[in-house]
């Protein structure tokens, strides 16, 4: 059951995110859950590659440990962190316009797109 | 070895660089040579990069090292090292790309004049053009990820270009929500292969697929996020604002990456999963996403009155046809006889549809932008009697509409056979709603033409003039295209369309090309 407890909150967090996306209606706190799935996605990728009782996966202070931890994950996860800081920032200048323009940030009253 | 095996790299670190060197551009007209030079050269690299393979098979391509495996000293090989490989498929893929790009950057060049910050423009639009080329010429799945948000952040930029028109910020968030959700779903079914596999190589996976639940929950988030990406029907709901809101030359640039992002789609369905997946239940999803977007995007498209929503919509249904040729190739996938039957006949129809459509659909893009450009308004019922003053712009439009609702002579009339042909095989049901789809087509783009080109000129358009050279040059490249491509249709279907569809079906000698035949 312990082991398990990193997925169950890679779930969780997931559940909440999309939770946020689809019923919020403020836009901002669609963009916080937005960031809330790239969390889960983030935790799930370095769980993947976790050992238990594994050493750090680098070569020159890894010892005469048996296991290491993978390290591939752990770069994916650096990688995917950046990305969602571009995609994070480019949603808050898109809120921030958006309030400009509208003067809301209400979902349901930013909608002249439509048909 | 020849320089020509590094072209893989090439075509994606020289649009990379353009954008890069782009922003410290100070004159506009050093920006505007720098602009053109790197997209000319990038598709020229295409190009060649499509003859190799063309000429040598398919292409891999290890960055930083010669060898892609690693050898344990207990005997373990691992593929290691980012690898890029390019098959026929690919390679025709990334030319058809590329070509629209040109026309599409060409376009765009007097529409930065302007403009105040078109050093942004021309950087965004490079690192769109690198995250394209990029998801065609990856063979590792997260490559393909990192790709994708390359190419998606650029774009939200681009959509939002406008930025002082509501309607553009607002599709642009739009999409920018959806498709960031879309692109993590990928990354978990990334992360899900890799925890079942321990790589992440395209050709590695499929070499030991076996498919379970894992792989089957896996191929449920590729195909969820790849068919968003591509604007298929459940979830197209933001290619009409986004294609309509962005300046023409990127929208006419957008049809191509979403067609990026249907590679993606069929190179996972075909090479990675290929005949491991028992069974039609995948074959059919993709028909039946076909037939959805086909119809559902015409039907949306016929009540439009804005030039560019309408062809946004048309955007949709055209995917359609592609998604319903490849799947019946999927359908055929694990017997020959039906393969030759039909399969393969539609797998040509649904590839040949691919650059038919960025020709025809770009050119309708760009025609629609010119028409921005010089009356400053999309609306049809604002429009009218523009066929004396713009007389290029009006053939090209008669050209490309004629093409996309598959009139006899030009090529799309062409693909559009070949997949009635082989969907009437499987279920005449199929190849009717095909050619429904395409009548509505016709009658959506009559009304277009009638009610922007012909009839009397009107008084408030009395000082419209044909859009400058550069411009018509940009529409003249896909023109021509289309010309040549509805001219030479056996030269085509032999050269380009049969060897792509060939090694799109062939799964051993992708997996071979990368594993050899060790492990």
């Amino acid at each position: 059951m312990i082991n398990n407890i990193p997925m169950l909150t890679v779930g969780a967090l997931f559940v909440i995110g999309l939770y946020g996306v689809l019923f919020k209606r403020n836009i901002i706190k669609i963009a916080i859950a937005v960031s809330i799935i790239e969390s889960s996605t983030n935790l799930f990728l370095i769980v993947l590659g976790y050992r238990t009782g594994g050493s750090i996966p680098v070569y020159t202070l890894a010892g005469e440990f048996k296991k290491m931890v993978l390290p591939t994950p752990q770069a994916l996860t650096l990688t995917a962190i950046v990305i969602g800081l571009a995609t994070t920032a480019l949603l808050l200048t898109l809120i921030m316009l958006l309030y400009k323009h509208y003067g809301t940030l209400d979902v349901h009253e930013i909608r002249r797109l439509r048909g | 070895m020849s320089w020509q095996v590094h072209l893989p790299a090439l075509v994606v670190s020289v649009p990379l660089l353009g954008a890069f060197i782009s922003i410290a551009m100070v004159k506009p007209r050093l920006r505007n040579l720098w602009f053109a030079t790197i997209l000319v050269a990038t598709t020229i690299l295409a190009f060649l990069m499509w003859r190799y393979v063309a000429i040598n098979g398919t292409l891999v391509y290890v960055m930083g090292g010669e060898r892609w495996n690693l050898t344990l000293p207990s005997g373990m090989t691992l593929p290691i090292r980012i690898i890029m490989e390019v098959d026929a498929f690919g390679a025709f893929m990334a030319l058809a790309g590329s070509i629209a790009t040109l026309a599409s950057g060409l376009f765009s060049v007097r529409f930065l004049d302007r403009v105040n910050d078109g050093n942004k423009f021309v950087a965004l639009f490079f690192l769109l053009f690198a995250g394209m080329l990029g998801l065609e010429v990856t063979g590792d799945f997260f490559n393909f990820f990192v790709f994708l948000e390359i190419a998606s952040v650029a774009s939200f930029g681009l959509i939002a270009f406008w930025r002082d028109r509501p309607e553009a910020i607002e599709a642009s968030f739009k999409y920018a929500v959806l498709s960031t959700f879309v692109a993590l779903i990928f990354l978990i079914g990334v992360g899900i292969l890799y925890g079942v596999y321990g790589t992440l190589n395209m050709a590695a996976i499929a070499k030991n697929m076996q498919v379970g639940f894992l792989e089957k929950l896996a191929l449920v988030l590729f195909i969820v996020s790849l068919a968003m990406k591509s604007g298929a029907v459940p979830l197209h709901m933001w290619e009409p604002d986004a294609y309509g809101q962005a300046p023409a030359g990127v929208s006419c640039f957008l049809v191509v990456v979403g067609q990026a992002s249907l590679y993606g789609m069929f190179r996972i369905a075909f090479s990675v999963y290929g005949q491991a997946f028992e069974g039609n239940v995948l074959a059919w999803v993709i028909i039946v996403l076909g037939l959805l977007s086909m119809f559902i995007g015409v039907i949306m498209a016929v009540i439009q009155k804005e030039a560019k929503r309408l062809m946004a919509y048309h955007c949709i249904s055209q995917t359609g046809y592609m998604l319903m040729g490849i799947g019946l190739g999927l359908l055929a996938l694990s017997s020959s006889q039906a393969m030759s039957e039909y399969g393969f006949t539609a797998m040509k129809g649904g590839i040949f549809h691919i650059i038919n459509n960025a020709m025809y659909k770009g050119l309708l893009f760009l025609t629609a932008g010119s028409l921005f450009y010089a009356t400053g308004t999309t609306n049809l019922n604002k429009l009218g009697g523009l066929a004396r003053k713009m007389p290029y712009t009006t053939f090209m439009f008669a050209v490309a509409a004629a093409a996309i609702a598959g009139l006899p002579p030009f090529n799309g009339f062409v693909s559009k056979l070949l997949i009635y042909e082989s969907s009437f095989v499987v279920h005449p049901f199929l190849a009717v709603v095909a050619m429904v789809t395409s009548i509505l087509t016709l009658a959506s783009f009559v009304k277009v033409f009638q009610s922007g080109f012909l009839g009397p000129s009107r008084d408030d358009l009395n000082n419209v003039r044909e859009v400058p050279l550069s411009m018509v040059v940009g529409m003249m490249v896909l023109c021509v295209m289309i010309i040549s491509l509805s001219m030479m249709p056996n030269w085509v279907l032999a050269n380009l369309i049969e060897p792509a569809a060939r090694d799109l079906v062939n799964q051993a000698s992708y997996i071979q090309a990368v594993m050899g035949s060790g492990l």
